[in-house]
């Protein structure tokens, strides 16, 4: 299972990892569309923007439904989550920043006190 | 020994929070327990800005870190991750004393206007990190540590393992 798991997140990164990609899916966050829909959106070749739209789907990011003759793409079930690590990822950021700020500001309030017990003295 | 002692003895750290305020907005909040004008000071002075803006957990190291805090003067603060090198720059918009800075961020076109502000309360800082981009592409392809992090999906990686350890069981 973890082997499965690791697959698909290996498969989350690959997919993320290219600019086009990333645009669909901003795209299919405010609306559904069709492959032809995209194409004409990031001026590719319908057969460009099918590959990269098979990539999101296999990495679960997005799903496709044919109906007659076109085919529908929307966000997978795997979008909150990464909406998720997008956030979870700022944080771990600022909050390692922040708590290396805190020892600086430590050794700033501990410095004053010092100094101005020596200035009394 | 009783608990009111232990805590100050090991005083717990303050939550960051980090919160998505719009398409083009991300605001990180911390309260530090010191007064305004020194977690300024650490803020604007390099040699200690340079003490915690890059914790180790980037994989990144600082080279160098330059810093003109007035109005209208530039910051450049450069990096090695691994066998690359980049910086980041931009121009302190305004300069208020432990109150308030802006900056921008001109290492890309995508670069947001940074604004933080220190705000005291009964002797602890209240600090407000807001960062406006110039559209929600921009803020989307700039989260983490701004492009740089684009290079450091390991430790994604990992942390979505830990984040998906529940979607593998299922």
């Amino acid at each position: 299972m973890v082997q499965y798991t690791q697959a698909r997140f290996d498969a989350s990164f690959a997919a993320l990892s290219d600019a086009t990609r990333r645009g669909v899916l901003e795209q299919l966050g405010r609306a559904d569309a069709s492959i032809t829909d995209l194409a004409e959106k990031f001026r590719m070749t319908l057969t460009g923007i099918k590959k990269h739209v098979g990539v999101l789907e296999q990495a679960g990011l997005v799903t496709t439904e044919k109906i007659g003759r076109v085919r529908t793409c929307k966000l997978g079930p795997r979008r909150l989550e990464e909406e998720a690590a997008w956030i979870e990822r700022y944080r771990q950021l600022w909050g390692a920043r922040f708590d290396e700020l805190d020892k600086v500001v430590e050794e700033l309030k501990q410095k004053e006190k010092v100094d101005g017990r020596k200035k009394r003295e | 020994m009783d608990a009111r002692r232990e805590s100050e003895l090991a005083p717990m750290k303050n939550r960051t929070t980090v919160e998505r305020k719009s398409e083009r907005e991300i605001v990180v909040t911390r309260t530090f327990n010191a007064p305004a004008r020194l977690v300024f000071e650490a803020w604007t002075k390099p040699e200690m800005f340079r003490q915690w803006w890059v914790p180790k957990s980037t994989g990144m190291s600082l080279l160098s870190c330059e810093m003109d805090v007035r109005v209208g003067g530039g910051y450049r603060l450069a990096f090695a991750y691994g066998d690359s090198q980049m910086a980041f720059f931009g121009t302190y918009k305004e300069v208020t004393p432990h109150s308030r800075l802006v900056w921008t961020n001109e290492e890309s076109e995508g670069g947001a206007v940074s604004t933080v502000t220190f705000e005291e309360r009964g002797g602890k800082t209240l600090l407000v990190y807001h960062e406006l981009y110039p559209s929600k592409e921009a803020l989307d392809a700039n989260a983490g540590m701004e492009n740089a992090m684009e290079e450091t999906f390991q430790q994604l990686d990992e942390l979505l393992v830990t984040l998906g350890a529940g979607v593998g069981r299922s």
